[in-house]
């Protein structure tokens, strides 16, 4: 019974304060609050796909926030508020994702959001969002499109895929010395906005791009593509597309004799890769969003924390999201300073999100630009050193 | 430009005709169905799929009991076909029971929709069981042969390149071409042969002649579809990965090359789907080169389409079948 009379004073001093948003209410509501034993709640949303296809890396996101917000949960209650968790199960699907978004749009109390996980989902919620509101921090999207919009709300952690492609040349040229690439891609908004990415900051950086192929989404036989490839004897094949596509490329490609190292982005960073093409894996190369988090000594006592924790090994975008909850709360607790001791309306908090600055988290420091990227935000490039998922990591480029 | 394409045609020729070969076995069952039924089974692309699957099945339950090593390689692979065979044989034999023969009296259209239904339904089953371990319907076999050689091409003439040619893909044009020519055999040379042209020419005529119609369906749809899967496992052991939608783009491709030879005429089929795998490889080859880069490879199943707009405009017959003459 007590709780529930909490939650409803709770609610009412959320709409009060949503209401109007101003000093005078807080004082008004003040002396109602003050009675409850556990403190005012404050809730903080995490939506990303906890079923279906990549509920894996969906749940990783929600454990992520959470292990965040237990750690700050002390630091809270001495300003007199509780911490609350809300998982939102997005199925990967944009229409759940708007219409989990409306939830939460609707519920007074929640002030922010962690997720989602793809960006095809995190477009059209960060609408609504943007309609209520409510703060939000991806830990993976990666699209463009995502912060190119402009919304307040709309915040990630990690590189715009516009990096990505200009990381992997970077790395191809100056560190393998590629001079003649060959560029092949999807067709796909992902696969060719990475190609043509990667396919100019390799041209700007000097070396020759031989060929630029297409093919289909799909297809099992891509012998057509690599015959060229062969005629054009390229030392070093870029791919700009998914794993199952990518797998097939670099088996059939070994199988005809071409030796030439194969790259491709964060799609490739799959087991699925490894099951496709086997020990042909070897040597192919892919960029990567999400750090290695054991390769530190901090990063390698968070993840046996974690995993002591959820009986789990961290995946890739567990530290993200753990550093997005820990922004988040950092952006919710300077505006309840700044709004003395009160918890402030939404529009303050997005605010205080996007000014982050210089934010130290386990796997990456945060800094906000006026658009909501991440200016520390880091690409990683892993290499299969041997036929087994993940490879390993042999390179970090940063903007 | 000429050099390049040169250069890379022998290479182009083998994959073509591995891709071809294929094609042309599946072409056979649309084929056979049609001239019998004057039916297009549009789930025959999904039969093949879900023969890739059933061998690729089997395959891991032989590695898993541990047989592979004691058997003989080409053996299992016999085995394997086989056992595919069956399957799909008796899983086509099922759609024309429950999806086909019923409506065998309806409007053509009826059955076409049906075939439609049947293909989603199938793709959905499979798709249900290949993810019901791993959730991950994409599925990976080990092949059998995996040796490669390279043929010396170049010592005919300077202007072509070396080819290399896989194990497999050698295995793959002898297990067709014995498919075609065992049931060109049967067709042509046998009691049940000759029954099932009779019913192709005249269902009501042929029970007459006390043939058995249901009968000559059932067989033609067993075979038709035993085919089918046989080719699903070609397929499955030349590409590694199959996953449940692979029977649809290469079914229609295949139906593509059944209508270039003269649909229900099964030599055609067979020329057919040599032609369409020969000239998609080529397309997406050389299209590039051709088109200096303005059209690339990932345009080369316009022309496996464009082939069927032409033949049906200008030779609806197809290169080798007869035009139907109304019947008196």
């Amino acid at each position: 019974m007590k709780v529930k009379g909490l939650a409803a004073m709770v609610f009412v001093l959320a709409l009060v304060t949503a209401g109007c948003g101003n000093k005078e209410t807080a004082s008004g509501s003040s002396g109602s609050s003050n009675s409850g034993s556990g403190g005012k709640v404050i809730k903080i949303a995490t939506q990303s796909p906890l079923s279906g296809g990549s509920s894996i890396q969906g749940e990783a996101i929600k454990l992520g926030a959470q292990m965040s917000m237990e750690d700050h949960k002390e630091e809270f209650a001495k300003l007199g508020y509780s911490l609350e968790l809300v998982p939102y199960d997005d199925q990967g699907d944009a229409k759940k994702g708007v219409a989990n978004a409306e939830q939460i749009g609707a519920d007074q109390s929640i002030v922010g959001v962690i997720g989602h996980l793809n960006s095809g989902v995190t477009i059209p919620s960060s609408v609504v969002y943007e309609k209520y509101n409510i703060a939000m921090i991806s830990p993976a999207s990666t699209a463009t499109e995502v912060t190119d919009r402009k919304l307040k709300v709309v915040n990630r952690v990690v590189a715009r895929d516009d990096f990505q492609g200009p990381a992997a040349a970077e790395y191809a040229i100056k560190t393998l010395g590629a001079k003649n690439i060959f560029v092949i891609q999807d067709k796909t908004a992902y696969g060719q906005g990475l190609a043509d990415a990667f396919r100019t900051a390799a041209e700007q950086a000097g070396a020759t791009i031989s060929g630029y192929e297409g093919i289909t989404v799909g297809e099992k036989d891509f012998n057509g593509v690599l015959n060229i490839v062969q005629s054009k004897n390229p030392d070093f094949i870029f791919f700009g597309g998914m794993y199952a596509e990518g797998g097939l490329i670099v088996k059939q490609a070994r199988d005809k004799g071409i030796t030439a190292p194969v790259m491709g982005g964060d799609a490739l960073d799959s087991s699925g890769m490894v099951d496709i093409a086997k020990d042909d894996i070897v040597g192919t190369l892919y960029s990567s969003v999400s750090t290695d988090i054991t390769k530190t000594d901090p990063g390698k006592k968070w993840a046996d924390q974690y995993e002591q924790k959820f009986g789990k090994k961290p995946e890739g975008y567990s530290a993200y999201a753990y550093d997005s909850m820990s922004v988040m709360l950092e952006a919710v607790k300077k505006s309840i300073e700044d709004n003395g001791g009160q918890l402030p309306a939404r529009e303050k908090i997005r605010d205080a999100v996007r000014a982050t600055k210089d934010f130290e988290g386990v796997a990456t420091k945060v800094s906000f630009d006026d658009i909501g990227d991440n200016s520390y935000a880091k690409v990683f490039i892993y290499k299969f050193e041997a036929a087994s998922y993940p490879g390993s990591m042999v390179s970090e480029v940063s903007k | 430009m000429i050099s390049s394409i040169l250069q890379t045609l022998p290479q182009v020729l083998i994959d073509g005709l591995a891709l071809g070969a294929i094609y042309a076995v599946v072409a056979l069952g649309y084929t056979m169905v049609y001239g019998i039924l004057e039916l297009i089974n549009f789930a025959h692309g999904e039969i093949f799929m879900t023969g890739a699957f059933v061998g690729t099945t089997v395959l891991f339950m032989f590695q898993s009991f541990g047989w592979l090593g004691g058997l003989p390689a080409w053996f299992s692979y016999l085995l394997i076909i086989l056992i595919a065979m069956m399957v799909t044989g008796s899983l086509g034999v099922g759609i024309e029971r429950v999806a086909y023969r019923p409506l065998r009296k309806a409007p053509k259209l009826i059955s076409l929709i049906s075939a439609f239904g049947v293909s989603f339904v199938l793709q959905d089953v499979v798709r249900f069981i290949a993810q019901l371990k791993t959730g991950n319907y994409i599925v990976t076999s080990d092949s059998l042969f995996s040796g490669r050689m390279t043929l010396d091409t170049s010592a005919i003439s300077s202007v072509f390149g070396n080819a290399s040619i896989k194990a497999n893909t050698i295995i793959i044009l002898i297990v067709a071409v014995l498919l075609m020519a065992g049931l060109d055999i049967f067709v042509n040379r046998t009691k049940w042969g000759v029954a099932m042209r009779a019913v192709a020419q005249d269902r009501e005529t042929a029970s007459l002649m006390s043939i058995n119609v249901n009968k000559i369906v059932v067989l033609t749809f067993f075979i038709g579809s035993a085919l089918g899967g046989a080719t699903g496992v070609l397929f499955a052991q030349q590409y590694g990965t199959i996953d449940p939608y692979i029977g649809f783009i290469l079914g229609m491709k295949a139906f593509t090359a059944a209508v270039l030879g003269g649909i229900g005429n099964i030599r055609g089929a067979m020329f057919g789907g040599i032609v369409i795998g020969i000239l998609e490889m080529f397309a997406s080859s050389n299209l590039g080169i051709l088109t200096h880069g303005s059209f690339g490879a990932e345009y080369k199943d316009v022309f496996a389409f464009m082939i069927l707009i032409i033949v049906l405009i200008f030779k609806p017959e197809g290169l080798f079948g007869r035009a139907v003459k109304e019947k008196v």
